[in-house]
Parts: structure tokens; sequence; C-alpha cells
């Protein structure tokens, strides 16, 4: 019997197919280890992510919430209303991922896939001049030896963010398909940033249609991440449901797209603040820590009274 | 890119006609398929389908650049580094050189606090010569609530630039590279945009303006009821030919009053005011609204999310600010401004340092004693 007549939801379906797992006589054979194909034991898997390395947001509140800054080999959701600083947060961890790892990046280069033409490169520029100040600032003289390099000028760090433009979601899913292909072709790429992923999927859209493209796109952006140890990072937009008794904020593309994501920051108003947000991941525990958005780019919050709050 | 045919991308023919007897023709129907649905459809193995949609998925790919080449672009190609100068020393500091090309900037405010006289003065500057920083160019202005006055914007032009206007033949010129339209209705708007984006292309207009978006669509977005957009697709195409052509668009926006409804949170923020019991909430809600007139922009959360810059215009205390909301680069700066016979002009360059969620929020504090008085001094159609 094909995989297709099973009673099971079309998501899992598609992840038996793509595994090869096309008939019900394949299956019938193995034991649920077996089709777990690729596990590992928990005890490899911790030793795999003490390893693991991060990329800073040049917020060290930020990044202690997150255990040392965004992760690679897993996809992360960053949402929040207009103006809170998700772009900008984009760019900092494009300009972050080249620094050397010892100064909270992966040496890497960055694919930034805009959406929706929010990627000023003035404010590229200027983010980077920052970045390329404060490492020659901080940078002491047997670092640079052991680096081997003269510091990072900002037209490098311009240099290295491959910068897509994608006008309709037929072009953001053959982008996403073809990634595999490019980053293959660009091993040095470590980070994929997409602003927003929600754009072209908002308007007029098949619910349907959208819930499987989407979920789709989740488990191919997972394949990347796994596959090459990047990080992908997903900017999303919000929107307002009726929950409680009252309109809410929540991020966009719906309740299934919500899973789709290994981890999930929102970054919201407090007061006079903008403060992230941990609302979902597997390792780290729900927190929320303040940041500010200057001329510099993302940075820690200077005032006084802020409180990094454990939920 | 994404109607492009799959007859046209170098597939096997085989595999090129079985999906169009599937009615597959193009990138976009295609791609908006799943592996599974697809094999399921031209009845074909996991690895084939794989590799047909690889090769559709990298014919359709856009090209990518350095964001280095992007820049050295902006720079080398475009007048005025890409930016349209206000006149207004202060906010163009703040926004790096004026109205940025390419994108969507947005005037909100209430009534009468000045967003169409903004608008004058923008599409003045854009059609004079270069020499007097302008774009020497056409402008298109769409007039949705006839607000539109020849009159007014001779008499800035002549305010503002009496060596150019005051020579014999120019105020013609000069008005004559305004285009107005006024379009009765959202129907007629967007046909009228289709023809917009050949002129556009054909880059002798270097300025759209629309006075006002919300105008358009009054009546017709209800709130959180309705879960499509009527401008959806108007975002859509304003962004992308503003990019595609390099231009600016200024689009002008309304307020409306933030209902207790909109005290919008997530769901893992405290609500505001004290939750004793459930009956107070509400009272908790509503007591706040006395303190501040809410207003928030019309057009909803999407549209606040499409635009690149929001300029937000209001009154405190009697005085009128010009704020930057949301921009990719600006400090949250706010300029105090007043309407003049020459437009409009800021008070202080310096700008005020506005903290936090206030630089978002829209004032209007003592306007209707403003508005009175400006009716007595300008023409008004």
């Amino acid at each position: 019997m094909e995989v297709g007549r099973l009673p099971i939801s079309a998501a899992l379906k598609g992840k038996l197919v793509s595994a090869g797992y096309t008939s019900l006589s394949l299956l019938s054979s193995l034991s649920p280890s077996h089709l777990a194909r690729g596990a590992q034991t928990a005890w490899d898997m911790l030793h795999e992510e003490e390893l693991l390395t991060r990329i800073t947001t040049s917020s060290v509140d930020i990044d202690n919430i997150l255990g040392g800054g965004i992760s690679c080999r897993d996809v992360t959701e960053i949402g929040g209303v207009p103006g809170i600083g998700k772009t900008q947060l984009g760019i900092q961890l494009a300009v972050n991922v080249q620094l050397p790892i010892h100064c909270g990046g992966l040496g890497g280069k960055a694919i930034y896939i805009d959406t929706e033409g929010s990627f000023m490169v003035e404010r590229v520029l200027q983010i980077a001049e920052a970045c390329s100040n404060d490492m020659s600032a901080t940078n002491t003289v047997s670092q640079d030896v052991h680096a081997g390099k003269v510091g990072m000028q900002p037209r490098d760090f311009l240099e290295n963010i491959l910068y897509f433009r994608v006008c309709s979601y037929t072009e953001q899913i053959a982008l996403i398909n073809y990634l595999d292909k490019f980053i293959s072709e660009h091993r040095d790429v470590k980070i994929v940033i997409i602003d927003s992923i929600t754009f072209h999927f908002r308007q007029d859209f098949d619910m349907a249609l959208r819930t499987r493209l989407l979920g789709g796109m989740a488990l191919k952006l997972m394949k990347l991440a796994k596959k090459f140890c990047l990080a992908v990072v997903l900017l999303n937009q919000v929107t307002t449901k009726y929950a409680e008794g009252s309109f809410q904020l929540t991020l966009a593309l719906g309740d299934s797209w919500s899973h789709a994501c290994t981890n999930r920051i929102i970054l919201y108003w407090n007061g006079n603040e903008r403060y992230a947000y941990i609302d979902k991941s597997p390792s780290l525990r729900s927190a929320s820590a303040p940041y500010a958005v200057t001329a510099k780019g993302i940075r820690n919050s200077v005032s006084n009274c802020k409180r990094i709050k454990l939920m | 890119m994404a109607n492009q045919l799959i007859s046209e991308m170098g597939l096997p023919k085989s595999i090129a006609n079985v999906f169009a007897a599937r009615n597959i023709r193009t990138a976009k129907d295609a791609l908006s398929l799943t592996e599974f649905d697809l094999m399921e459809l031209v009845d074909m193995g996991l690895t084939e389908v794989t590799s047909v949609l690889v090769h559709i998925s990298e014919r359709v790919s856009p090209p990518h650049q350095t964001a280095r080449s992007l820049l050295q672009q902006r720079i080398q190609n475009e007048q005025l580094a890409g930016h349209l100068p206000t006149g207004l020393k202060g906010l163009d500091e703040a926004l790096f050189g004026g109205i940025p090309f390419g994108v969507i900037t947005e005037l909100v405010g209430p009534a009468g606090i000045g967003k169409t006289q903004f608008c004058l003065k923008l599409s003045l500057l854009a059609s004079l010569p270069t020499r007097h920083g302008g774009l020497d160019a056409q402008v298109i202005y769409i007039d949705v609530e006839s607000k539109f006055s020849s009159k007014r914007l001779i008499e800035i032009g002549a305010q503002s630039f009496p060596e150019i206007f005051h020579m014999s033949g120019m105020a013609q010129e000069m008005a004559g590279r305004i285009l107005v339209l006024r379009p009765a209705s959202l129907a007629e708007f967007t046909e009228s945009l289709q023809q917009i984006k050949i002129l556009l292309l054909e880059r002798r207009v270097k300025l759209l303006v629309i006075d006002s978006m919300a105008a358009l669509t009054s009546g017709e977005l209800e709130h959180g009821a309705s879960k499509i957009n009527p401008l959806g697709w108007h975002i859509s195409f304003l962004k992308s030919v503003a990019e595609l052509s390099r231009i600016p668009i200024v689009v002008t926006n309304q307020v409306k009053s933030q209902s207790s409804d909109e005290a919008w949170r997530y769901n893992f923020q405290e609500p505001l005011g004290v939750l004793c019991a459930v009956g107070t909430r509400r009272q908790d809600l509503e007591d706040t609204s006395k303190y501040d007139s809410h207003l928030i922009a019309a057009l909803g959360i999407h549209w606040a999310h499409a635009v690149t810059i929001r300029l937000i215009l209001e009154t405190i205390s009697g005085e009128r600010f010009i704020k930057v909301a949301k921009s990719p680069m600006s400090p949250a700066l706010a300029f105090p401004f007043s309407i003049t016979s020459s437009g409009i002009s800021l008070l202080n360059d310096d700008g005020i340092e506005v903290v936090g969620q206030e630089i978002s929020t829209i004032h209007c504090h003592g306007h209707s004693e403003i508005i009175h008085s400006d009716t007595l001094q300008f023409h008004r159609q």
C-alpha cells in the first residue's frame, strides 16, 4: 500500500516519503529505532552541543539568556512589532557572524534574504563601521598575530554579506530549495537570515496551501542548518488574534507555523525599553532581557532600572 | 520570475510534457506543490521529482550580490546618493540625506496637521532642477480627497525659491511636471497603478505621492474581523515598484482612536491595570485612555510593517512636531515645526530625543486651536 493512502497527516507522509519510505511494505519490517534514522544517543548529542558555537548579538544580556548567542544547527524565529528592531538584529548578526571566534563570531559569511526591501545598505555600513572600530579598540597585538590578519574593515564586512532580494513567494520557495546547492558551493556561509519569512505569505492565501508550503520551508531550513552546521534566523511580523476575551499580539503565520521553528524569540516593548523574550526553546529557560538599538547597532541597554526577568 | 514557463527551462521534453498535461505550466504552479503532491500528480518517483524541483528552483531563484557591490551601485548610480532632501535640515540629517529612494515613506497624523503641505513641498522639490537640489523630474500625485491646491503649490514655490519662480515660465514648467490623479474608488486607483508602473519604469517620474492611502479604504477595513486586507496587493505592488524604479514613494495615512480592545500585548505580558477581578480590568483600561487621546495610525499592523520609514506629525500642547517613528537607521528624534507660506519649516534642527515607545505614539493635544488659526491664514480649496 502506498504511503499516500495511509490515514496519517500530510506532514507525516511528507517526512516518510522524503526519507525514502514510499510504501507500507518498506515500513513493516522496521523497528522504531531504525525508523528514527540517524538517531544518536543523548550522550553523543551532549558532546556535540558543548562544541556548538554561537553567534553574539552584541548585547551581553541577550547573549546570556540565549546561552551565549544565536546557536548553529538550529532555526531561530525572531518576531516583533514594526520598529522594535528585527531588521536591526538581523543586520547585526550578519555582521557579527564574520567576527573571529574569540570575538563571538564564526569567521564566516552571511546570506541575507530580503523579502520586503528593509535592507538599507547605508545602515549596514554604519553597523559594520562600529563593529570594525570596536574590534580595533579591543584587539591586542598577540591576538592579531594569532588571527594572522589586519583588523577587518567595514568594506570587508560588506563584502561577506551575500544579499538576495525575493519578490514573491515563488521566488522565496525557489531560493530556499536552491540554498542547498548554493551553500555547498559557498561553504563559508555560517548564517542564513530571512527578513521576513512572513511578507509574501500574508496576503490572499489559501490557508491549507500556506500551511503546507510553510511546513515544507521549515523542514528544508532545518535540514540546511543541520547539514552545514549554520544558524538560520527567520524574522517574523506580528498580528492580532482574539483570545481570552480580548485581542492579543501574536506572531504571524498561524498556529501550525508556531510549531515549525525550534526556537522563538519575541522582541517587545516593556514601558520605555526594548526587551527580548524567549518564547520557545528546547533547552533554554523562558527569560527576557533588555537591549537597545543605537547608532552602532544592537547593544546592551544602559538603563539603570533594567531587569533580567526569569519567568 | 514566478511566471516563467516550465517548457522553457531546459527540462527534458518528456518531463515538461507530463507537467503540462497536469496543468503545471509555470514555476509558480510547480513550486506551490510539495514534493509529495507532485509525485502523486505526475506519477514520478521521489528522486526524479526532487531533481526537477531543484532544477526549476535554480532557474527561478533571484541572483545575489554582496552588500558592498550594492552600496557601490547606490553611490555611483544615484542622484544625491539615493535621497530626496526635504530642505528641513534636521530631518534630512536624521534621515541621512532625505526621503530615501526605493522604499515607502509614510506620513501619519491627525487631520489638518500638515501632511498635505509636506507632500506639496516634496512634489515641488522633486520637480526642481538638480542645481537647486531637486530631481529634475516629473511627479505623480494621487489626490484621493481633492486636497491638492495648485495655488498653494505655486505660493510655496515662489516663497521658497523666488529666484526660480520669478523667471517667466518657470512656475508653469515646474507645476507642469506634477501630474495629479483623482481616483474615485479603490478599483480606479488599482487600475491607475498599473499604468503608473509603466511611467515609473520609463524613468521620467521620480516621485510618487499618495494622499491619502487611508481614504481609499475608508469604510472597507473592519477592525479585526476581516482576515483579508483590501490593500494587501497594493502594499506589495508599491514596494516592488519603488524598488524596481528606485524612486521614493510618499504615502499619507490617517489616525483613528484606539479602542480598549487594541491595547495590544502578548500573552506572556502582564495585562494593563491590576487584575483583581474580571469586572475591574476593563475599567482600568478605560481609565488610562482619559489621560491621553489614544490615537493610532489607520490601515492596521500589516501596513505598519510594510512601510520603511514612518514620520509621525502630531500636536503636543498646541505645538506641532514631526518625529521619526520608524526608520532603519535614524535616531528617535522629534522636531518642532510650523507651517509657513513657504511650506513647512523646522523650529529646531537638533531635534528632541524621544525615549522608548513614545516615538510611536500619536498625540493630539491642543490640536483644534491651531487648526482654527491656520485656516484664517492660508489658501484652502
